[in-house]
């Protein structure tokens, strides 16, 4: 069987081609969408053509008026898309200058690096741009875009679903995927007697036609029969989940916004630092820090509690690639939960540990050195582990001792933890490696008022030295007091002394234990998390559909003629469609071998047919 | 035992130099378009037997020899020499790009993209991988010249300013995710650097038909006859987007779930999360673009160059020089 094939192909075939359907109806036919199964689009849509009414043309003056000619601004294409653009502007500076939310030490840094340009800064929201006023104006404005743009082609889909597909159109032959043959059925025509044969065409172009009818079905094809004098047709489409992924996509992304916002308003993430041996309930007092959603009540905290009972770390060896770097933090927990069971968890990287509808999560670790400090009398004023800040990657660590009572004095005291310490050519001392393979103490000591009396809050990971007088250390006649693991060593002053406790289990052979870890935990609560993920997964299944499956209309035309049944195939793509010649292709040769591969007496010429 | 990161190093330095030629071959095969395609209109077809001197070409650019048909003869018939050349260079570069990328993972016990210097390991592999897949399919060795040479920068620049030895990876990148996310993220990368390219090419065309639509005498650089209309373009860029930009969606999720576990929330608008992000909404705006009234053709175009120009800066400027939490470089 040969066949002929139209190749005009021209840049805008979309819309020249379905005006020029022949038999659709005159306002169908200007708006170039010859069904209401065509997806609606916004008025600035390239796909879209004018539908007569007018309504477009002049708003109606009066509010009403203006307010429909404002809202189909704001739902247009060309909206959606200048707001889009500036929705990925208006977040660059949010990852130039240092956030609030993310990095608040970056923030008062920059604060103390440019007093002059902070405040400026700050009363235009670049500190805080992702809750900043506009900000939020450009993707509330996108997503009231969004929604208006949606709800009217959800509606107009809906219908869309249950229509027939569209008439077939009576000239085929314009479109630009076509093919043309006439098929001789067997037995031929006979010329002698006329009506049989126009009966017998007849019959055979209905089963022509009964045949693509069925064979589209089983391609997935919705299909309508339009029969008409001589000629019958199946016209068929396919791709309804086209536009089904795409509002399913947009729809997941409203589902993603609200769910966020709402799920904001429940959620609480909190930080907690326990050392080894320490516990932890989970209640509002106990954190180190909270920061709730506003619909978190004080008491909505479920009680269990949790102790470390051991912190594991590993070092890469020396002599290795990327040697003392640490890794595999575990903090192994014993958790007690609300109704009294017990059980053991593991928190690592990673690999939260999850307890009722809370999820724990290992954020830092570092050392607490257990301090005992003893006044004059040598009655103990202070007996507990410390907790030191680390420096650096070898754990050089940093911690403050406050002493209000029990001494003479109000005492402060600075110190540096130096895991492994080694002495530099300028005498300070350093921390070769982050395990406690040597482990020095050096404290300074201070004294005066505190300033925790007059009720500011005061960080216990510093020291305010400006109203405090430095006993020891630089700049004074004192050395710095230096303590390796269970050693005492004087206060000044005659003050009392000072213990640095090797807390190594008894009968240890070395020092990697005498100092106690501690882990910094934050407890996250956030059910909504679950739901932004399943929006997420919808979208991206949505997209997948919008923009791979194909929304084609396929026509078949039987026409029983005196030399046998003239058969059309045609194609018209509903956006994207590169594979349509091909598909109309097979379409042809499949109605071909299923009519019992018949061949066709001649060939048609399929332009101007 | 070998040193399989010498072996490494060595095949990637290999690679480059592979790489270099098949870019000054595809540069002389855009040359040499433009000559043929200037003399094609003088010029019949004296036979094509133009394999040897094609070579050295240059110099004889204006030769007749690979001159064929005359001035509408559908270009694509021609066999470009040098660009297969090119395209053969490429093949090459890519295998010891491929074994250098190999002989680091097994090195390193793990996938290797966990640090700057791996990260555009991989990511110029697949970039070089989607064009060569896309070259059995689709004639685009006139993108030959734009992608060795990109690649060339990008592996060049990093093998020599971001290398780093193997070093064990830190706690947060030892998850599934890593295999995942980054590979995912480099695909998408890969995507739209052909569609870039292709949009780039696209406005150049562009240019010249319109110059060509007023007449003008001078129609910019002769290759571009050789090469498809600006919609043929244009709509090529697009499908390469689309893919690119699925595999962008899924980047940005697996990343919220990988961060959910690492980190304890799965978005904080940490920098390197904000950047995916952007890219994300421009590349959202360009597929809307292309849907809009008055913004098909050249400004979707310039959209889809803008996005890329965005992944770039996202790869080798935030990863270098701002700070966040995704601080993998491995560069100190
Ligand atoms: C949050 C903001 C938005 C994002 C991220 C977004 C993203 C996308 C994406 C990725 C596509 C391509 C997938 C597909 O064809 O289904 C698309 C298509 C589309 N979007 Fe949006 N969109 C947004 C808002 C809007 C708004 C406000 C409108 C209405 C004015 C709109 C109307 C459309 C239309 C009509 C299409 C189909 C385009 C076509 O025919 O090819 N979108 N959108």
């Amino acid at each position: 069987m040969s066949s002929s094939r139209s190749d005009k192909k021209n840049t805008n075939k979309k819309n020249s081609d379905t005006s020029a359907l022949g038999d659709v109806p005159a306002q169908a036919d200007r708006t170039g969408s010859s069904a209401a199964s065509d997806p609606l689009r916004p008025s600035d849509h390239i796909d879209y053509v004018e539908n007569g009414s007018g309504e477009i043309n002049q708003p109606k003056l009066g509010f009403v008026g203006w307010a429909r000619w404002g809202w189909r601004q704001l739902t247009s294409m060309r909206v959606a898309l200048v707001l889009l653009l500036a929705l990925a502007i208006a977040a660059i500076p949010g990852s130039i200058f240092p956030q609030r939310s993310a990095d608040p030490n970056g923030v008062l840094k920059y604060k103390a690096e440019n007093p002059d340009l902070f405040p400026v800064l700050d009363n235009l929201s670049l500190f805080d741009v992702y809750s900043s006023p506009w900000f939020s104006a450009i993707y509330l404005l996108l997503f009231i875009s969004l929604i208006g743009c949606i709800i009217p082609r959800i509606k107009h889909h809906a219908k869309a679903l249950r229509a027939q597909p569209p008439r077939t159109p009576a000239r085929l032959a314009r479109l630009d995927d076509h093919v043309a043959r006439t098929w001789v059925p067997d037995g031929g025509t006979n010329a002698d007697a006329d009506a049989d044969a126009d009966a017998d065409a007849d019959a055979a172009a209905s089963r022509a036609a009964g045949v693509a009818e069925k064979q589209l079905k089983a391609l997935g094809y919705r299909v309508a029969r339009y029969d008409r004098g001589r000629t019958r047709s199946v016209s068929a489409e396919r791709g309804y989940w086209r536009e089904t992924g795409n509002l399913v996509f947009h729809i997941a992304l409203v589902g993603v916004l609200i769910t966020v916002a709402i799920g904001g308003g429940y959620a609480y993430t909190g930080q907690k630092v326990v050392v080894e041996g320490a516990s932890f309930v989970n209640t509002l007092i106990d954190y180190n820090s909270m920061n709730r959603g506003r619909f978190v009540a004080d008491d909505s905290f479920d009680p269990y509690a949790l102790t470390l009972d051991s912190f594991d770390i590993t070092y890469e060896d020396f002599g290795q690639p990327g040697a003392g770097q640490a890794g595999n933090f575990a903090a192994n927990l014993s958790v007690r939960e609300p109704d009294g069971s017990t059980r053991e968890g593991t928190v690592k990287v990673n690999h939260p540990l999850v307890i009722g509808g809370d999820k724990i999560y290992l954020l830092g670790n570092g050392y607490a050195p257990t301090i005992t400090v003893r006044n004059a009398e040598g009655v103990k004023v202070l007996s507990q582990p410390v907790e030191f800040l680390p420096q650096d990657s070898s754990m050089t660590s940093m911690g403050v001792i406050k002493i209000p009572d029990g001494l003479s004095e109000q005492v402060g005291m600075l110190g540096f933890l130096y895991p492994t310490a080694v002495k530099l050519e300028s005498g300070a001392f350093a921390s070769a490696h982050g395990a406690l393979q040597l482990p020095l103490l050096t404290l300074d000591v201070y004294e005066g008022d505190l300033g925790i009396d007059d009720g500011t809050p005061r960080s216990v990971y510093q020291l305010d030295t400006n109203d405090l007088t430095k006993l020891t250390g630089r700049t004074t006649d004192l050395k710095s007091i230096q303590l390796q693991p269970g050693e005492t060593a004087d206060l000044p002053n005659n003050m009392g002394t000072i213990t640095f406790e090797d807390a190594s289990p008894a009968g240890a052979a070395d020092t990697l234990q005498s100092v106690k870890r501690y882990v910094s935990l934050q407890i996250h609560h956030d059910d909504s998390a679950l739901w932004v993920l399943v929006f997420a997964l919808l979208a991206l299944t949505g997209l997948g559909l919008a923009l791979f499956v194909p929304r084609r209309r396929m026509w078949v035309k039987a026409t029983a003629s005196a030399d046998g049944v003239h058969l059309e195939y045609a194609g018209l793509a509903r956006g994207d469609d590169p594979t349509l010649a091909a598909a109309v292709d097979d379409l042809a040769r499949g109605h071909e071998r299923l009519l019992d591969g018949t061949t066709p007496r001649r060939d048609i010429p399929a332009k101007g047919a | 035992m070998p040193d399989l990161d010498s072996i490494s190093i060595l095949t990637l330095w290999t690679a480059i130099a592979i790489y270099a030629g098949s870019f000054i071959a595809y540069a002389f095969d855009l040359a040499r378009r433009s000559a043929v395609s200037a003399e094609a209109k003088v010029l019949v077809g004296v036979g094509a037997g133009g394999g040897a001197d094609a070579v050295e070409l240059g110099s004889d650019a204006g030769s007749a020899s690979g001159a064929v048909g005359s001035d509408g003869a559908p270009m694509k018939k021609q066999r470009f020499v040098l660009a297969r050349i090119g395209t053969s260079l490429a093949v090459l570069g890519w295998l010891f790009h491929l074994t250098a990328t190999v002989t680091r993972g097994v090195a390193a016990g793990r996938v290797p993209w966990a640090n700057l210097y791996e990260f555009a390991m991989i990511g110029t592999l697949l970039i070089m991988l989607v064009y060569l897949v896309m070259l059995t399919r689709l004639d685009l060795q006139y993108l030959g010249s734009f992608i060795s040479g990109l690649v060339l920068v990008l592996l060049g620049a990093a093998a020599a300013n971001f290398y780093v030895d193997v070093t064990p990876l830190v706690d947060p990148l030892k998850s599934v995710w890593l295999v995942i996310h980054v590979f995912v993220a480099s695909l998408s990368t890969a995507l739209f650097a052909l569609a870039f390219a292709l949009s780039v090419m696209q406005l150049m065309q562009s240019r010249r038909e319109r110059r060509i639509a007023e007449g003008m005498a001078k129609t910019g650089p002769g290759f571009l006859r050789t090469l498809p209309g600006t919609v043929r373009l244009e709509n090529m860029a697009y499908h390469f987007t689309v893919v690119g930009f699925i595999f962008w969606t899924f980047t940005l999720i697996a990343g919220s779930i990988w961060a959910q576990d690492a980190w304890g929330r799965y978005w904080g608008f940490d920098v390197k999360e904000t950047w995916t992000f952007i890219i994300w909404v421009l590349y959202a705006g360009y597929i809307h673009a292309r849907a809009t009234r008055g913004w098909r053709g050249n400004p979707s175009a310039w959209l889809s160059i803008t996005g890329f120009a965005a992944v770039i800066f996202n790869f080798a400027i935030v990863n270098v020089f701002f700070k966040g939490l995704h601080a993998y470089s491995g560069l100190s």
